[in-house]
């Protein structure tokens, strides 16, 4: 048995890797401390659900509902809603369970601590991916619901489902890309809140750094991935208009090799993580 | 052809080798050199005193500032192998929000990489073990705290460990339930299983244990078995328990001829403890009492060869070094 765990020490990882991610998500879904973030991701389609009850038959536009998605997803996803529920989610996995005073009983399991590691982010990134994601199809559906027909040909024959793609891939990078920054957070600092705001500043003042400075941004990449440009004037073009422009495959890849980078940073801090409940 | 014999003997010990941990600018043990042999050993120390960082030291909890642990000729910082031969049942309270005690066992278990179905025997069979049967599907927020310090136990040894790290197993334990736990450390211990065990109920641990470890302040003070110990303190005031018909004369002779420091009556008045520095004149000078018909001696035992009164002697009751 031993030996064969030896020889194949991937295939455990793999296989320990998947059950804890098994077991984070269902702890990560189905707890009432989770009530937050869905309420945080459906936000919206409850208020889109109560224009499509409440406003039937008052005249509107599929271009400025198109428009208005998109400020949905720019303004209120990616800069508050994926940004404050992933630093509620990844924060829970390592500095929650210290504060909980459970995390010492994934340390003491047979487990590489660098699997930990990766199986927690994975089950943090499905779980907030699920939730997300699953916020943004139901208020693209219900933004178009109320058009019927034209709603229907919209997505189906127009750009609807390829802008429908662009949201949920930009909705996948971002959870992976703040899921990574607030899970080392959670490992460096007692209460990662503090920078956490700090990186909102970041992400703010992040188009008017110098270019090198713009590439350490998860919104500066994703900015590039927008289907439907928001017309926004003043300060908040500061939040919509990429600086520096590149192709999609670039903004993928760019934001994908941080996420990386974040990640081997914080497997090499879990390796040393010790247990100081006291101190929390 | 020496150093291997030093290696097969060191891979069945669990090895601190000049091991210091500071938290900061706070010591938490210092220069710690220890072989704990296999059987069932015992960690006695008042609290603060370092035993929880040594057993953390011990499983990678925490890391040591200098020196070097070693469980079986395997480290803590390689915990894939390390956590298929160690359990270690923590004393901290606490437990993932939400799980039943089945499910926490079974977590645990998954975590190990084996079958569904072996995990759902063992989990079963750890359950069992500590009485917990039909409680198990219940919400661990909903237990006793002796039922939480029993599902931890479970836990630590579900996957049946080589070596068993237990601290304070016993607190928050009823009387039954402390008999239980006490009778199944001895089952593991007559197991062979390394048990290394850490508790304030020295009565207890003493009955249990073929070594005893004391630590204080961060310092170990003694180590081995309670007769070895023993001899380490021979220095040390002894206390002796002397029935006999007129304990108030014996303790006034044994004063004046300088071979007793403290002297109590025994509560039914037949007896007296008295404590000497030096054992050996002590009993001339009481064999000299007796020969001369001072006093009728019934029975003479020492009163102090169990592992609280060498703690006493050795710590102190303010528990500071002496």
């Amino acid at each position: 048995m031993s030996e064969s765990r030896q020889a194949m020490p991937w295939r455990m990882w793999w296989l320990q890797g998947r059950r804890l991610t098994a077991i984070e998500i269902r702890r990560n879904l189905f707890s009432w401390k989770a009530g937050w973030v869905y309420f945080l991701a459906m936000a919206p389609a409850l208020l889109i659900l109560v224009h499509l009850v409440f406003n039937r038959g008052q005249p509107s536009r599929m271009d400025e509902d198109t428009e208005i998605l998109a400020g949905i997803m720019q303004f209120y996803y990616l800069r508050l809603a994926i940004f404050f529920g992933c630093l509620g989610i990844f924060s829970r996995l390592i500095r929650g369970e210290m504060i909980e005073r459970s995390l010492h009983f994934y340390l003491l399991a047979p487990l590489r601590r660098e699997v930990l590691l990766l199986a927690k982010f994975a089950a943090g990134s499905l779980s907030a991916v699920l939730v997300f994601g699953g916020a943004v199809l139901l208020d693209f559906v219900l933004m178009y619901l109320g058009y019927g027909a034209a709603g229907r040909d919209y997505v189906l024959h127009g750009p609807g489902l390829e802008q429908l793609l662009a949201y949920e891939l930009i909705t996948v990078l971002a959870c992976l890309g703040y899921g990574s920054i607030f899970l080392l957070f959670s490992m460096l600092f007692r209460n990662p809140a503090p920078a956490a705001m700090l990186l909102l500043g970041w992400e703010f003042i992040n188009p008017v750094l110098p270019l090198l400075l713009q590439k350490i941004s998860v919104a500066g990449y994703l900015r590039s991935l927008f289907p439907v440009p928001v017309a926004a004037k003043g300060i908040f073009a500061l939040l919509t208009v990429p600086a520096a422009p590149v192709p999609g495959w670039q903004a993928c890849l760019g934001l994908l090799v941080l996420t990386i980078l974040v990640l081997l940073y914080a497997c090499r801090r879990m390796r040393n993580l010790e247990i100081h409940y006291t101190s929390e | 052809m020496s150093e291997s014999r030093e290696v097969n003997k060191s891979s069945d010990q669990i090895v601190f080798d000049n091991v210091s941990k500071f938290y900061g600018e706070v010591l938490g043990v210092n220069n710690i050199s220890l072989s704990i042999p296999p059987g069932i050993t015992t960690l006695v120390g008042p609290n603060g005193s370092g035993k929880t960082t040594l057993m953390n030291l011990m499983t990678g909890l925490v890391r040591p500032t200098r020196g070097r642990v070693s469980v079986i000729g395997l480290s803590p910082a390689a915990p894939a192998e390390f956590f298929r031969q160690v359990g270690y049942c923590t004393q901290f309270d606490s437990f993932p929000r939400g799980v039943s005690g089945r499910e926490f066992i079974r977590d645990s278990l998954m975590l190990h990489g084996i079958g569904r179905s072996d995990v759902e025997c063992l989990t079963q069979e750890a359950l069992d073990r500590v009485h917990l049967g039909e409680a198990a599907d219940r919400k661990i927020a909903g237990y006793s705290k002796g039922m939480r310090q029993k599902i931890r136990l479970a836990q630590a040894i579900a996957h049946h460990p080589s070596v068993l790290v237990l601290d304070e197993p016993l607190n928050g334990l009823d009387p039954m339930a402390r008999a239980e736990s006490i009778a199944l450390f001895e089952e593991l211990g007559r197991q062979g299983m390394h048990l290394v065990i850490s508790s304030h109920i020295l009565d207890e641990v003493d009955r249990l244990a073929d070594r005893v470890i004391l630590i204080t302040g961060g310092y170990l003070v003694a180590e081995g078995n309670i007769q070895q110990v023993r001899q380490e303190v021979r220095d040390k005031p002894m206390q002796v328990l002397i029935r006999c018909d007129r304990p108030q004369e014996l303790a006034a002779r044994m004063f004046s001829g300088g071979q007793c420091v403290e002297a109590r009556l025994h509560l039914d008045g037949s007896g007296i403890y008295l404590r000497t520095g030096n054992i050996d004149h002590f009993y001339n000078t009481l064999n000299q009492a007796a020969v001369e018909g001072a006093v009728r001696i019934h029975s003479v035992a020492p009163a102090d060869d169990d592992t609280d009164a060498i703690y006493q002697y050795l710590i102190g009751p303010e528990g500071g070094a002496s």
